[in-house]
């Protein structure tokens, strides 16, 4: 490993600690084996697999669009986003590409699960040092989130909102204006949080030069998302490899110098800022047309149609019944998960199901540096640097 | 960021990668798929460390990063599973999939381990070795990651059932 290891003296009596898999700051069942020179960390092994379903397996005996249900729980903080790179990898497969309108909805819900994950873990991180305040206002702004969430798709959580080659459904009435409104109060918002926390004392103090990931070890770990680029790294899967008309939007992106907890925190916030300015050219942007492609061996046709026209409802059966035929063949598409990059390699040979299935989860990943950089912390900073890795545990174990 | 190139000229830096690789390794780089844009350069496990180091440390190419390692296991075939690594130049914005076939009647019984090409490969061999029960060899620490230490099996192989064994 290119960490640093502790030095300890002879006849150092070193304490065993195990941390979670349930205790409050591990975000789930994170379980960390923690070896200690009085508070000092000299080894850290994570435990995972505590909330481990099998998703792989499931989906190989699911036919795409089953499937779709089960990436809600993969990081259950940002379902929409999942439900999002699921359809695209599976789109890619087939190789349809969706109506404009779509396109701006999926990113729309994106950003959208994107601030909300941010918010999660910018109340937590807050609360883990101490400060609840914090928790109070960003679950305000969540509560907020989630109704639009329900309004667009009737549910605060198992959101399923996307479909192979479109979506469930449209946005309902007055929705763009609503979230019009929601964004140009939150930046506000976002700022009542800095007030709070980046030049406050204790903050400050607690999370700067704390848990550093250099720019080099990140890249050699595979860590994506934010934790990469707090460390210095410019890469992210919008610009670098655009998806859903991601190259139409005029956003920065941000990146630390250090790789410190602090730094992880500077760049979520301002990743949130840009995903207001990105939602906002949205609102603006949103073109009409059609949400689905125009495919009856792969959309479901409308209920309406299903009821009156008997090709219509041969269609509706055989999709339901048996799914739709995959080309033989591979793909790999990713996408800038909240968490980092999110990818799904699908290893089709054939038929309504995938032979094999990979979920490439950022959290699964971004997990592996935790044990470099808990070495030499005090145990009082592993919670601070497990909060700013923002692993969620459904989508490590899947 | 202008300093990133886009995803087209990445791709021909993918394919000229795949060409210096046949010109260095010669028989050791077989068959070559391209599909969706994606290109899978099948090689011999044999000279997989070597490949993997060249494409790392060749400075026009520094394929630094990578992002997925996926075991298949195939019931049908001459071989009994494939390994696929997803390797990335976040330099070069290139893509490329390097796929190596063992097991069954190949005479391969494990595959090298990339731990020391890339740190990041430690946990997803593990998580490989864990399903689909693929042997890296010289990995440093290779037990099971999600399931429990004692399970029996690994259920991504083909014939294990999806509801448990002896369920």
């Amino acid at each position: 490993m290119p960490f640093k290891t502790e030095t300890i003296e002879p006849g150092t009596e070193l304490l065993t600690v195990n941390m979670g898999p349930s205790h409050p700051s591990t975000h789930g069942v994170l379980r960390l084996i923690l070896t200690l020179d009085g508070e000092r960390v000299v080894k850290a092994e994570p435990v995972m697999g505590y909330l481990h379903r099998g998703m792989e397996k499931i989906s190989e005996n699911k036919t795409y669009t089953q499937f779709i249900p089960y990436t809600d729980r993969l990081d259950y903080l940002a379902p929409l986003s999942n439900n999002v790179a699921f359809a695209l990898a599976v789109e890619k497969l087939v190789g349809v590409t969706v109506p404009p309108r779509c396109q701006f909805i999926r990113v729309l819900v994106c950003e959208m699960s994107r601030i909300s994950a941010h918010l999660l873990w910018l109340g937590t991180h807050a609360v883990d040092l101490g400060a609840i305040t914090v928790f109070m206002y960003t679950f305000r702004e969540r509560e907020v989130l989630y109704d639009f969430f329900e309004a667009l798709t009737g549910t605060r959580l198992t959101t399923s909102y996307t479909r192979i080659g479109g979506l469930t459904r449209d946005l309902p009435a007055g929705f763009l204006d609503g979230v019009g409104k929601w964004l140009d109060r939150f930046s506000g918002e976002l700022d009542e949080y800095e007030k709070l926390l980046t030049k406050n004392k204790i903050w400050v103090e607690r999370t700067q030069g704390v848990g550093v990931l250099k720019a080099a070890d990140a890249i050699d770990l595979g860590v994506s998302g934010p934790n990469l680029r707090a460390s210095g790294n410019e890469w992210d899967l919008r610009k670098t490899r655009p998806y859903s008309g991601y190259e139409q939007f005029e956003f920065d992106i941000p990146i630390g110098t250090t790789g410190d907890v602090y730094d992880r925190y500077l760049v979520r916030i301002e990743e949130m800022r840009q995903s207001v300015k990105i939602l906002k050219q949205v609102v603006k942007g949103m073109p009409g047309g059609p949400i689905n492609v125009d495919d009856p061996k792969l959309v479901l046709p409308p209920k309406e149609q299903v009821l009156k026209k008997m090709e219509q409802l041969i269609h509706q059966f055989i999709i339901v019944t048996e799914g739709f035929d995959a080309p033989k063949g591979e793909v790999y598409h990713a996408i800038e998960a909240p968490k980092g990059e999110l990818g799904f390699y699908i290893v089709s040979d054939g038929g309504p199901s995938p032979h094999r299935m990979k979920i490439r989860s950022p959290s699964f990943v971004n997990l592996q540096a935790l044990p470099g950089i808990c070495v030499g912390a005090l145990i009082s900073d592993v919670v601070a640097i497990i909060a700013s890795l923002d692993p969620v545990m459904g989508e490590v174990d899947r | 960021m202008p300093s990133v190139p886009t995803v087209a000229s990445g791709r021909e830096t993918t394919l000229r990668a795949v060409e210096k690789l046949r010109e260095v390794f010669g028989d050791s780089v077989k068959e070559q798929t391209s599909f969706r844009d994606e290109e899978t350069l099948h090689v011999d496990p044999a000279r997989l460390l070597e490949i993997c180091r060249f494409l790392k440390t060749e400075g026009a190419f520094a394929f630094d990063y990578l992002v997925d390692i996926t075991a298949i296991h195939w019931l049908d075939k001459e071989y009994e599973y494939e390994v696929a690594y997803l390797v990335c130049s976040l330099k070069n914005n290139a893509l490329l999939r390097l796929k190596v076939r063992a097991g069954g009647s190949t005479g391969i019984d494990s595959v090298p381990s990339l731990t020391g090409v890339w740190a990041t490969a430690d946990w997803q061999e593990r998580e490989e070795w864990d399903k689909v029960g693929v042997v890296f060899s010289g990995h440093p620490n290779l037990k099971r990651i999600l399931m429990p230490e004692d399970w029996e099996g690994h259920p991504l192989r083909k014939d294990y059932p999806v509801e448990g064994i002896g369920a």
